[in-house]
């Protein structure tokens, strides 16, 4: 019997390999990417900028998403996973969403002392969020802070990273409802926006001064070393 | 013993309002350290903080000059600022970058002068907010004063300054670690040796690490001369120190003392200082110097605020914060937040820290909330005892660095201090402070 064989099917189109999607730029604003670039012209090597980038772009969105991940790894020559990776040590860098104020209550030893339980405590139940949570309208987020370093003024609260001195159960709900209403915005920027002051200028020791100096430096000091020795003899 | 009266080393400007201002820094003799060391050769102005015998403020208290001598016979690369001031109760620092962020400059100007780096940074904990702002528009002000920069006044010698914030984590205090995060990784310390970043620090070049308060001190030392600082406090302790006080005291804060001059029971009861305790309740016990430090008892109230003299006493002056306790408060509890706080910020390298610090903190939280076993108490110390073999002071190393082996220190303490308190949790099922 003969006959042709049966025809092959034409061949399935094999699936494309699944690929990020997601291309690094166009989320961090053209002044928030100037100023990364200043930053990372700081230091000697560009991945040194990685925390510095990661609270440029809190400072934008208020906490580190996805897309600033990805811009930020691209900044710095590391993968997006490496930039996660290093954030998500730190306690400072959100990689999930949080209110527009953040405020800290430290329970470490010296505000454990001074009552700072029955303060958190407190600030759980008037705000109706437990210890991490953010309250329904997004403005407040409640943590539990390991010392703060304000341990005169204890139990010490923080918000967003701004002291702003030792807290009774009364004057915590005076100070939420004083963010709530915005009475406190000078002092207290919104979530994210950690250093207000810019750095005026870049670097002003060029690289080959550096290398001059250093060459002119082992030069002195062996001269010096040749010198104490002939005046030891 | 007595408070004596030392000159104000590194908080004379305080009572300044505008403190941080390059004016108010100008007009108190500010960058007069840093023109006269200019004048000198590095080695001069190196063996002036020799002859000052300043010992490091950040916890380990090494003696600064000797740090930077192992770094002399090689050219340094980097200076790096150690101010991540994280450890429970110690917020000196914090003061000092915050009311005298020129001094701190100037400071770190004089040092990597001596040490010829041409680039320093200044590493500061994240959630100093105002700190960072404070010590970045002082170092604006000290560009345009022609102190930063390239040759600064005039010297030929130039040097660039970077402010860098960290993002909360304690160990990015334990120096190695504090390289890693400013190399943009996790705080994760490095395997010793070498035990210093004197031979491989940032980038894997040579580098000084020191403490916001050890630079502080050498805007004075070098306009005095390390002599006149060394002749103040007593042997290794030389000049004066900043003691944060916390606590159960009248008047928390931070002071500057005279090494050695003065006792614990000066600085808690003094009324120019610590104030005493409130509602004149009895001292129960006090931690001499960081939550990794052993409690001390009322019987050791009378040390003098001396590195050796609390060494010798089986503690350490470490970071310079005295936590006083008071004779309500429940030693269990106290112990198992300093734990919980250590279990927290472990980084996770180490076995013995990792784990041990959750078991150790399991296991305190259920005797302090009366779920605790008799037989709860050995494994605590047998616990303690794979983390730091032999409970010893200073303790066993079992870890990558000092966090893991500091974790016994409170419960340690706890224990042998308090063991009726422990045994009245499990055995009534509760804390009898309530």
């Amino acid at each position: 019997m003969t006959g042709e064989p049966p025809p092959t099917p034409a061949a399935a189109p094999v699936p494309a390999p699944a690929v990020r999607t997601r291309k690094a730029g166009g989320h961090l604003t053209p002044e928030v990417l100037d100023q990364a670039r200043q930053l990372i012209a700081l230091y000697p090597e560009p991945r040194s900028a990685l925390i510095p980038l990661c609270h440029l772009a809190q400072g934008q969105d208020g906490w580190l998403c996805p897309d600033a991940i990805v811009e930020i790894a691209d900044l710095v020559g590391l993968t997006p996973a490496e930039v996660r990776g290093t954030a998500s040590f730190y306690d400072m860098l959100h990689t999930e969403p949080v209110g527009t104020y953040v405020v800290s209550v430290c329970t470490n030893i010296a505000c454990l002392l001074r009552g700072a339980e029955e303060l958190l405590e407190h600030a759980g139940a008037s705000l109706g969020i437990g210890v991490g949570g953010t309250t329904t309208d997004g403005t407040i987020t409640l943590e539990e802070a390991e010392c703060l370093a304000d341990c005169d003024r204890a139990p010490c609260v923080q918000v967003n990273h701004r002291y702003v001195g030792a807290q009774t159960p009364e004057s915590f709900d005076r100070l939420v409802a004083d963010l709530r209403a915005g009475a406190r915005d000078g002092e207290v920027p919104r979530h994210g926006t950690l250093i207000r002051v810019r750095r005026s200028g870049g670097l002003r020791v060029g690289r080959d001064r550096i290398a001059a100096e250093r060459a002119a430096m082992a030069e002195a000091k062996a001269r010096r070393a040749a010198e104490a020795e002939k005046g030891d003899h | 013993m007595a408070i004596t009266e030392a000159p104000k080393i590194v908080t004379a400007r305080m009572g300044h309002p505008d403190s941080h201002t390059l004016e108010r820094y100008l007009a108190t003799g500010g960058y007069e350290g840093l023109r006269k060391a200019l004048t000198m050769t590095p080695e001069a102005v190196a063996a002036e903080v020799d002859a000052a015998s300043l010992l490091g403020r950040g916890g380990a208290g090494f003696p600064a000059g000797r740090k930077w001598s192992m770094l002399r016979k090689n050219p340094v690369s980097y200076l790096v600022v150690n101010g991540d001031e994280s450890e429970p109760a110690t917020f000196k620092d914090h003061l000092l970058v915050e009311r005298d962020p020129h001094q701190l400059i100037e400071g770190v100007l004089i040092a990597a002068y001596a040490l010829q780096v041409s680039q320093a940074f200044i590493y500061l904990r994240g959630e100093f907010a105002l700190g960072l702002e404070r010590v970045q528009a002082a170092l604006n002000d000290a560009y345009d004063h022609g102190a930063v920069g390239e040759d600064i006044f005039g010297s030929g010698f130039s040097i660039d300054l970077v402010v860098h914030p960290g993002a909360g984590a304690y160990i990015c205090g334990e120096e190695t670690a504090l390289i890693e995060s400013l190399e943009g990784k996790r705080g994760f310390p490095r395997i010793k040796p070498p035990f210093f970043p004197a031979a491989i620090g940032l980038y894997g070049e040579p580098t000084v690490v020191n403490n916001v308060e050890t630079m502080s001190n050498l805007p004075w030392i070098m306009l005095h001369g390390g002599a006149a600082f060394a002749a103040l406090g007593e042997g290794k302790s030389t000049g004066t120190r900043l003691f944060a006080l916390a606590g159960h005291v009248r008047h928390p804060g931070v002071f500057e003392i005279e090494m050695v001059k003065t006792t614990f029971a000066d600085l808690i009861f003094a009324p120019v200082l610590g104030g005493g305790i409130p509602g004149d309740r009895q001292l129960k016990a006090f931690i001499p110097g960081g939550v990794s430090a052993p409690w001390f008892g009322p019987e050791q109230v009378d040390l003098p605020l001396g590195q050796d003299e609390v060494a010798g006493a089986g503690s350490m002056l470490g970071s310079g914060s005295v936590v006083v306790m008071d004779e309500d408060t429940c030693a269990v509890r106290a112990a198992w937040r300093i734990t919980r706080f250590f279990a927290r910020e472990s980084c996770g390298q180490c076995t013995p820290c990792r784990e041990g610090s959750g078991w150790l903190e399991r296991i305190m939280a259920r005797i302090e909330s009366g779920h605790g076993r008799e037989e709860d108490l050995d494994l605590l110390l047998d616990a303690c005892d794979n983390i730091a073999p032999g409970l010893t002071w200073p303790p066993q190393q079992t870890t990558i660095c000092v966090l893991g082996p500091s974790i016994p220190s409170s419960i340690g303490s706890a224990i042998k201090m308090f063991r009726d308190e422990f045994l009245v949790h499990i055995k009534e099922g509760g804390c009898p402070f309530g």
